[in-house]
């Protein structure tokens, strides 16, 4: 594997072949010195166009874990048109010999560009309202250890319910490639406008009528409603979202047994989900975060090379 | 400049016999002395091609495109004028600015430059831009456009059709409601964008505003054109318009007839264009358009933009791309080759209509003794691969690079002299 920049990219294999060193990964965190040699003498250039918390403390820790030469560059508001372009940007620090660059990009295709342009591996940690590719991947890791843990880790035959803006959200188009992949079905709900143009056509169930599923759902993903699209007409208000489209107590209590809770993160408490559904047993959202650092340690192992051990 | 002797050539009405060319007009054959011999044989010799919308950079952006560059670009394609569009740097809003053009023009062009006004003031779209002085001026400017952006105003449209009715203005819209697009919108909004997250424009953005400026025309007694038609919707609103006696004329692009949004897939900045490059019905539409009528003309919308201009995000990328060196082979491989349009049909489209939106007293004339001295020698057989490093242009925006197109201009010659041979 070249690079990451889409789950669509990745075969059921691949996937499963990260999946798996993830899991190997994972054992790492429960030891008193978390370091393997693996990436000895390799620099990871974590780029961040865009704000991230979570994504770019994981992957620095991933790449630092593995003792690569982990390096952040917070890039925000440099590629725009009227300063350096990106191309020239990528090629600079092309040019210092980097082996890896993870990107974050506040523009769909950015990092794909990128990849086109410069002779390291890239990893795509987030482009515009296009694609995640790690953070499907880490979900599906949270989710097959939850499903491991009811008995069965087949994805085979599994309902997830996908909920809220997926207009704007790079988590659904990724969950949606890797998820078919794997083999569940997919069920996307979301109000009409939030619907991306052409969803009938990505292989999922669509429906605006989140109580109509909300049974059927091994796995409930809430997505985040980011603030700024209140005021776009998108919706007339928090609290009707909230009561048609919100993880409230209400659905919470009708979810099937053994039926377990997603979240990417950051959460908007009371909008999209209630405390109660984001602090119940059976949310997966600390176990996504947990896995984020492994699964990444996979991805830059599988892109990078080298044994695990 | 020397006289000219093309032998052999046919006419688009099948005929075929020697043009000789003296002192920037055809004449009888007895009428040149010392010429230059052009053997045609074998070659279609077509009037010079009039580009309606064309984007010549100078003055304000020289390192994308002069008037030298852009009218040489112009002649490799066949084009003996083009209309430069009015969103330089000054804008042409004033007639000391469309007079300062004309200027360049007459130092510097390889082509007649037309030029066209601005509809309002800094193409702001508030108030109307010295359209009498302009038209007044020795550039005699009788098209204003904001093309590049949109007249959104309802009544400020309303305003300039009804100004420019009093000189026979025409008012050439670029057809786009912003407000039905996300402010990033940056290709066609269909499966395509919403797959790529990538924010789109409805065809509707486009159809709308049509519709709304083909009541305004009908209200005023204006006169419209319709800047780069692109989607069906479009169409179908201009064939209603025109069955109802509207005056309203139309053009398409080179691209918007040949390739479709999946360009975008790549993520390539050099396939960003506004308006965006669409689906499969809509280019099915647009040609179908063009080869009835209802689509008047063929419009480059020729936009040099340099190249950091271009390697940016795509949402970031400037819009626009070239299109005067292969507008002619575009028409021949998707209306000529499919049997849409005959040879008298590609003189009208790309040279007789576009001439007659100013009422060009030189252009769009017929090749005959004693008219103005416009041709392009044409191969209709010969093809070859497009490479964007062979141009006139200072830019390389060409989205035809790397595509095996009609190769078709073997010279242009524009008032009598040799402007491009190959």
């Amino acid at each position: 594997m070249r690079h990451l920049l889409s789950a669509g990219d990745l075969s059921l294999a691949e996937a499963t072949s990260i999946l798996d060193v993830a899991e190997e990964m994972h054992a790492i965190q429960d030891r008193p010195i978390k370091k393997l040699p693996t990436l000895r003498g390799r620099t990871v250039i974590n780029m961040f166009f865009e704000d991230s918390t979570r994504t770019r403390t994981s992957f620095e820790m991933a790449g630092k874990w593995m003792s690569a030469d982990t390096i952040n560059i917070s890039a925000k508001g440099s590629s725009t048109s009227k300063g350096e372009s990106l191309r020239d940007t990528m090629l600079t620090l092309d040019a210092m010999g980097t082996d890896c660059f993870v990107i974050r990009h506040g523009s769909s295709g950015a990092v794909a560009q990128a990849a086109s342009w410069v002779r390291a591996h890239v990893v795509n940690a987030g482009d515009g309202t296009h694609e995640h590719p790690t953070q499907a991947l880490l979900d599906a890791f949270a989710i097959r250890r939850h499903l491991r843990a009811g008995g069965d880790d087949a994805f085979e035959g599994r309902t997830i319910a996908i909920v809220g803006d997926l207009l704007h959200s790079r988590v659904v188009r990724s969950n949606v490639l890797l998820q078919r992949t794997l083999g569940s079905r997919v069920v996307l709900v979301a109000p009409p406008t939030l619907l991306p143009t052409g969803v009938e056509q990505w292989g999922c169930e669509v429906t605006n009528d989140f109580d109509a599923v909300v049974d059927e759902a091994d796995i409930v993903m809430m997505l985040r409603v980011q603030r700024e699209r209140m005021h776009g007409g998108f919706f007339p208000t928090a609290r009707e979202y909230t009561e048609l489209y919100g993880l409230t107590p209400e659905r919470l209590a009708r979810l099937r047994p053994g039926a377990a809770i997603c979240h990417p993160g950051p959460m908007n408490r009371g909008l999209e989900i209630s405390s109660e559904a984001a602090d119940a047993t059976n949310s997966l959202i600390l176990d996504q975060v947990t896995a984020g650092v492994s699964v990444r340690m996979s991805v830059l192992y599988h892109l990078l090379g080298g044994s695990p051990e | 400049m020397r006289d000219l002797l093309i032998t052999g050539a046919r006419l688009a009405d099948g005929t075929t016999g020697d043009l000789a060319v003296s002192a920037g007009r055809f004449v009888e054959a007895s009428g040149v002395h010392d010429a230059e011999r052009l053997d045609a044989d074998g070659l279609l010799a077509l009037p010079g091609l009039v580009d309606p919308h064309t984007h010549l950079r100078e003055p304000g952006r020289e390192d994308a495109e002069t008037i030298a560059t852009g009218t040489l670009a112009a002649a490799r394609g066949g084009y003996t004028a083009v209309h430069a569009m009015a969103n330089l740097d000054p804008v042409t809003d004033t007639a000391e600015a469309a007079e300062h053009l004309l200027a360049l023009a007459a130092r510097d062009a390889h082509a007649e430059v037309v030029v066209v006004g601005s509809v309002t003031k800094g193409l702001a779209g508030e108030e109307l831009s010295e359209m009498g002085l302009m038209h007044r001026s020795s550039a005699g400017v009788t098209m204003f456009s904001d093309d590049g952006r949109c007249v959104m105003d309802s009544l400020v449209m309303r305003r300039a059709l009804t100004y420019a009715r009093t000189f026979g203005g025409v008012v050439a819209q670029h057809a786009q409601d912003t407000r039905l697009a996300g402010p990033g919108a940056c290709c066609h909004e269909s499966e395509i964008s919403g797959r790529l997250g990538l924010p789109g424009w409805p065809a509707q953005a486009e159809s709308a505003i049509i519709a709304r400026d083909v009541e305004l025309t009908q209200l005023t007694s204006g006169r419209l054109h319709v800047c780069h038609v692109s989607t069906a919707e479009g169409v179908e609103v201009i064939r209603w318009a025109k069955s109802r006696g509207v005056n309203v004329t139309a053009e398409v692009t080179p691209h918007h007839l040949y390739l479709g949004t999946r360009e975008v897939e790549s993520f390539d900045t050099t396939f960003k264009v506004n308006p965006p490059l669409r689906t499969d019905e809509h280019l099915e539409a647009v040609r179908e358009a063009l080869a009835d009528g209802t689509i008047d003309m063929v419009g480059t919308d020729h936009a040099p933009h340099a190249r950091q201009d271009k390697d940016h995000p795509f949402d970031v990328a400037l819009p626009g791309m070239l299109g005067l060196e292969q507008a002619l082979a575009v028409v021949i491989e998707v209306m000529v080759s499919t049997g849409r349009l005959d040879w008298a049909g590609v003189v009208d489209r790309m040279s007789a209509a576009p001439a007659s939106l100013t009422g060009s007293t030189t252009q769009g004339r017929p090749i005959a003794v004693g008219e103005p001295a416009n041709l392009v020698l044409v191969d209709p057989a010969a093809r070859a691969v497009v490479d964007r490093d062979r141009t006139a242009s200072k830019s390389r925006n060409n989205p035809y690079h790397g595509r095996d197109l009609p190769d078709p201009v073997v010279a242009t010659v524009w008032a009598g002299r040799l402007t491009h041979r190959r």
